[in-house]
């Protein structure tokens, strides 16, 4: 079931198009008030949107004069809160779907077990919502989102609202059931888009600025967003011949990537936070690059310290944090090699 | 429950508090002082108070299946319409709130009376309204029914529309969304309301005598029988008094639990 998405609501100023494939996740990513929920409640017909079309498998469900209402879409949306019906047991409320798409009691709740043994929770079939942790009641949530055997599925932050401890197993879940699975996700989290989705769709400021696989949008971030989301650096500017002169003058020199830079067009340098050294003082030697910084705050990551400098980031041991005196408001430098600098062209952002 | 309280209260309050109370339970409570016990029971078990507590029962029952029927309908195009007219719409139900019932035995008199704006028609079909047992029913309805749309609303509106959203999304339809989802999750609000609606319907009136008349056995209920005591049998009208007490007592602690209203 592939799925067409344009969504046009100028009001909160979206305009977004983008695809999804037949048994493809997409992960929309963006910061908050990009645009992504409402991206997901136009698909789900939540909302309409002032122009614009979504359509799923061949079949229009909004655009010019057509809107198919929420119930016959077959678009499942799974929120950050479980959102269990109170009043129904478990079974009950993994068995609604079907029994709301017109199936007998009997196969409902048949379709109703087969689906929470799916997600290992067949022995809470009987409990209330209340009875459930909220680890467990998620897991029912995706049972009865799939027993509605919809065409789309729709998750909005689903492990959100979970404990971290219990936000792997839910992962690891839908990672099985979302498999071969016409799936849009929205997510915060960096291991939601590696490892649920195929592609991912970056908006900003309601507009797409980035979208390709996972592994390509992750590992070449050609937006501030997708950079920082997957933990990288990245300097916007314009591309010299063998870098990226910032719009302050300062030049970071690197290696040409894949789509390769064209010199005066806008370009993006991107380097990993471990490949980053912190001096105090700007070092000599020629094959490097020479940030001058201030920090900004200093955040644990493992047995390594990430030294936040604005957007930008360096990851370093304990020890040299307190033998260079780092603290927020410090003035120092960071220092990059060349080789460990990707510069790409960057065709998506300000167009 | 327990509840922390950290600011103290100041301590003039309690002395208008204390009065405030025993203004409410005094004059309740001097009622059991006028009547001997032994003639209680024979006064409440006369044929009159019989017919008219019968009476009572069955019209204020049909009168708050009545509210229930037009209500619940009401309440949730209140609560989850869309339109510009909703808001003159929710602010037209309270009037019988504030309306003087006799007003409202009046308006419905002009409406379903004999020379009424519906009457004619109505009377063409051999229908008669006023001054029968329906009328009752009608004159009760008029009074109750914001009390339930009202309680009833205000629970549609704490419940949010949240779960109508993700049941609509596994593909229930409005009808099925709104038997199997929305009411259920109010359904401790709509107990409150019914309840309110069949209490406010058990002490009416004003609009009763003015639309109904007092006709023993036919439209002379709880009330209108104590209002006709009240001159000729002092003693009967405050053993009947005390029996709409009972009733009132026992339908607050029917909907205080809940905490609605």
């Amino acid at each position: 079931m592939s799925a067409q998405v344009e969504v046009v609501l100028a009001e909160r100023g979206v305009d977004v198009a983008f695809e999804v494939a037949d048994g493809e996740t997409v992960a929309l990513l963006g910061p908050n008030g990009a645009g992504k929920s409402t991206t997901l409640s136009v698909l789900g017909g939540l909302l309409r949107p002032d122009a614009g079309r979504v359509v799923l498998d061949g079949e229009e469900l909004t655009g010019p004069g057509r809107w198919v209402a929420p119930h016959a879409r077959r678009t499942a949306l799974l929120a950050q809160d479980p959102l269990l019906f109170p009043h129904l047991s478990v079974l009950e409320n993994v068995a609604f779907g079907p029994r709301s798409r017109g199936s007998g009691r009997r196969d409902a709740r048949a379709t109703a077990e087969h689906w929470l043994a799916e997600v290992d929770a067949a022995d809470l079939a009987e409990r209330r919502p209340t009875q459930l942790s909220g680890g467990q009641a998620q897991r029912v949530a995706v049972a009865r989102a799939l027993a509605a055997e919809p065409r789309l599925l729709l998750l909005d932050e689903p492990m959100a609202a979970l404990d971290v401890a219990v936000a792997p197993a839910l992962r690891t879940l839908l990672r099985r059931v979302l498999a071969e699975r016409t799936t849009v996700i929205v997510t915060h989290h960096v291991l939601d888009a590696l490892l649920l989705a195929d592609r991912v769709v970056v908006l900003d400021g309601g507009r797409v600025v980035e979208q390709g696989t996972t592994a390509d949008v992750l590992s070449r971030p050609r937006s501030a967003f997708a950079a920082r989301f997957a933990g990288l650096n990245l300097v916007a500017g314009t591309a010299t011949p063998d870098g990226v002169r910032r719009p302050d003058g300062l030049v970071l020199h690197g290696t040409p990537g894949d789509p390769p830079p064209v010199a005066g067009a806008a370009a993006v340098a991107v380097f990993r936070p471990s490949a980053v050294a912190v001096h105090r003082e700007p070092p000599g030697g020629s094959p490097r690059n020479a940030l001058p910084v201030v920090v900004s705050e200093l955040e644990p990551l493992g047995d390594l310290v990430r030294v936040r400098a604005g957007e930008l980031a360096a990851d370093v041991t304990v020890a040299s944090v307190t033998e260079l005196g780092l603290a927020p408001g410090a003035s120092v430098t960071f220092v990059v090699k060349t080789t460990e600098v990707d510069v790409y062209a960057r065709p998506f952002e300000h167009r | 429950m327990s509840r922390a309280r950290h600011v103290g209260l100041p301590r003039w309050l309690f002395g208008p508090a204390l009065l405030a109370g025993a203004f409410v339970v005094l004059p309740v409570a001097s009622m059991t002082t006028r009547i001997a016990l032994g003639d209680f029971w024979s006064l409440v078990t006369s044929r009159a108070a019989r017919s008219a507590l019968v009476l009572s029962l069955e019209t204020s029952s049909a009168s708050t299946a009545l509210c229930l029927l037009l209500g619940v309908p009401l309440a949730t195009v209140l609560a989850r319409g869309e339109g510009r007219w909703l808001g003159p719409l929710r602010s037209l139900v309270l009037l019988p709130l504030v309306l003087p019932p006799v007003v409202g035995g009046i308006a419905l008199l002009s409406t379903f009376g004999r020379q009424g704006l519906l009457g004619g028609e109505l009377e063409a079909l051999g229908i008669r309204i006023a001054f029968t047992s329906v009328a009752v029913v009608l004159a009760q309805t008029f009074v109750s029914l914001p009390f339930l749309v009202i309680s009833l609303e205000g629970a549609l509106r704490t419940a949010g529309e949240r779960y109508d959203v993700v049941a609509a999304s596994l593909g229930a339809r409005p009808t099925t969304v709104l038997r199997r989802v929305t009411l259920p999750l109010v359904l401790p609000g709509l107990a409150s309301g019914a309840v309110l609606a069949f209490a406010r319907s058990l002490g009416e009136f004003g609009a009763t005598i003015t639309f109904a008349g007092s006709l023993e056995g036919t439209t002379r209920t709880l009330p209108l029988l104590i209002y006709n005591l009240r001159v000729t049998d002092a003693d009967a009208a405050v053993a009947m008094s005390l029996v709409l007490v009972a009733v009132a007592v026992l339908v607050i602690g029917l909907v205080r639990p809940r905490g609605a209203l």
